[in-house]
Order: structure tokens, then sequence, then C-alpha cells
């Protein structure tokens, strides 16, 4: 049992998801973990104390199984945009969960699904920024403009 | 009429030329290299190449105009909903009709307001259905948006409606009969209509009043 009495469910156990998971069962969280594969459950070490279970997130029985009625919090986070944004769409609709928060890479979609009140977060337009600032502050000397 | 047709699949080229048969006017999005290839030899520039759910290439293939109907026909349900949402909710395109190509995943597009869909196997399954009955009441077609449905019934010697006409039915509220197949021709139900064993009639009722049409028609 977790210390703080909230479940989270994860959709997804790539690099992301898994990380996520790890991270929130480490701050006191009740985590569940649902996969396609279920070779991803190796990203969650050798001790994972949560659930994890094998199925698809377009799955309503595999969700009801990991328990997304009695769900705080879950994140969306597989490696497909469409997927994602249809899975928070049941979560939030379907299942009446207030904080679904969801992974979309396509900047484009990410800020329409905002604008229609999904919480999604876009990885690309981050690392966008956080490039572009990175190039920034290498301070190289502006070059002269040749006037030919 | 302008169409967009998304998923350049059997079903997509197919449903594009019909249109382009029609007299309109159509870009198929496909976007898979090697079909998109046979594709262009015989869509030439009304077809493109990109992903439809990216609005990037929804708006090169002209959804900005917008066109009158967008077909979201592609292999891949999540795919479907999103395209038809981004139609209707970033560009206000009127009509949007999706594919659904697992039929368990209908209840997605009716949660999201994607509608109407087709679902070819629930098409098949319905007509198995009418072919080998394997119930007393055939669901043939749900019209979701009026909240209705069209079911079939065959009277049977020993059903209560047998020997009665329609005006002597106590039919359940907002239940109609429309038709009476007898020896192979149709029959518009009237109230003086008299039904008969072997009958097969079509009625139209909301959906979650079969038991209480079966009653009426088929059961003591």
């Amino acid at each position: 049992m977790g210390t703080l009495g909230l479940n989270a469910l994860i959709i997804g156990c790539g690099r992301v998801g898994s990380s996520i998971a790890l991270q929130l069962q480490r701050e006191g969280w009740d985590v569940t973990v649902v996969d396609e594969n279920e070779d991803a459950l190796t990203r969650l070490g050798d001790h994972w104390p949560g659930l994890f279970l094998v199925g698809h997130g377009m799955d309503v029985e595999i969700l009801r199984e990991a328990g997304i009625e009695d769900a705080d919090a879950v994140v969306v986070a597989t490696n497909g945009d469409n997927t994602n944004i249809v899975v928070g769409q049941v979560a939030q609709k379907r299942f009446g969960i207030d904080c679904v928060v969801v992974r979309v890479l396509d900047p484009a979609r990410a800020d329409l699904y905002a604008s229609l009140g999904m919480r999604t977060v876009c990885p690309t337009k981050t690392a966008i920024d956080t490039l572009t600032e990175a190039v920034r502050a290498c301070e190289l000397p502006i070059p002269q403009r040749s006037t030919a | 009429m302008y169409a967009i047709v998304a998923g350049g699949g059997k079903v997509g080229a197919n449903v594009a030329r019909s249109l382009l048969r029609l007299g309109a006017e159509v870009t198929l999005i496909e976007e898979r290299r090697d079909r998109f290839e046979r594709l262009e030899e015989e869509f030439e520039h009304q077809v493109q190449r990109g992903d439809a759910t990216e609005l990037h290439v929804l708006e090169r293939a002209g959804i900005a105009r917008p066109p009158d109907i967008v077909l979201a026909l592609t292999g891949d349900d999540e795919d479907n909903v999103v395209i038809s949402q981004i139609a209707k909710e970033r560009y206000g395109v009127p009509k949007a009709i999706a594919r659904v190509n697992d039929p368990r995943n209908q209840g997605h597009f009716d949660l999201l307001g994607v509608s109407p869909t087709i679902c070819a196997t629930s098409s098949i399954m319905a007509l198995v259905e009418h072919e080998v009955p394997e119930h007393d009441l055939i669901h043939l077609l749900e019209l979701r948006k009026e909240n209705l449905e069209i079911v079939e019934v065959q009277i049977d010697r020993d059903s209560p409606s047998a020997g009665k006409r329609v005006e002597g039915l106590a039919l359940p509220e907002g239940a109609r009969l429309i038709s009476v197949m007898r020896d192979g021709k149709a029959e518009i139900a009237v109230g003086s209509t008299m039904l008969e064993p072997g009958d097969q009639v079509l009625a139209i009722l909301e959906p979650g009043k079969e038991d209480e049409l079966r009653k009426v028609l088929l059961k003591h």
C-alpha cells in the first residue's frame, strides 16, 4: 500500500510511462500499469510492487480490471498519439476521471486537444524550446556577413 | 459536393472512385507510399500522401474550405475518431462519417459523439442474423441520432398477434409497425392490416422497448 492513499493508472509502459510509474510509486502512490507488451514489465525493475496488466488501453474491460473507476489520476503515454487522445477522452468522459494527463507528440494535435479541455503534454514542444535555448546559450561569435 | 476521404485502402479508394463518378470533388489521403503510388496512377492530383491525423496534411487537402463531408475510412479506429473530431471541432466540417474496424470500439465512437459510423463486421452480423435467425427479433438498422431502431419479427401460429389487426395491438409507446412481408410481397402496415402466421413484420421503436414489443407480437 502506498502512503498517500492515491491511485494512479499508467497506460503505456515505455521509457516515459515506466519512469512516471516508478516516480509516483516512490512518492507513495498506488500505481497500476497497463501495456500491450508483457516484456514492458522489465522496465519497472525486479521488484515492482504494483499491478501490471497486459492489454490495450482501448479495451474497457482491461481499464476496469486495472481499477480505472477508483483512479485519482490517469496517465496515457503509449507510443501512439491518437490512441492516447482517444483513451484519454474515454477516461475523462466514460469514467469521469478529472486528472487525466495525455502525452501527445504532435504539437498541433496537442494544442487542439488542450483547447478542447484535455491536459495534453507535448514532449516535442518542450524539446524544441529546450534545444533552441541550449543553442542560444552557446554564445557563439556572430560571424560577419560578407558583402558580396 | 466536396469530400475528403481519409484512408486509401480498398474501402477508401472505392468510396473515392464512387464519389468521383457521382460528380463530386474528392481529395483522397493515403499515408503508405506503396499504396499512394498505385492510387496516384488512377487518381492523379486527387490523391495526396500523408497522415490524415496531421493538421497540415488535412489543410493541404483543403479541409479549411471546409469540405461538405469528411470520410474517416482508415484501418485504425483511433485515427478515424481523431480525424472526425479534428474535422468537426477545428475546421467546422458539417458532416463526418467514420469507419469502425473493431466492433468492440463502437462504444468509444458513440461516447465521443463521432457519428454516423459504419462497421462492416456489425453489418455482416446483422445480415447473418437476418438470414439464419438465432433470435426471434432481428435488429436491422440503428438510427443512433434519432434514438430509434428498425427490427424484424416473424409472426408464428401461436403468436398472440396472429389473426389480429394492427389497430387492435397494444404496441409499446414509441413503437410502430412499418410493413408486413407475406408470400414475398411487402405491404405498408396500416391500422386495418391483419397479421397472419408466417408474416415478417418490420417495426420501428426506441431501443430498449424490444421486450415490450416481443410480448405484444410474439409471446403469450
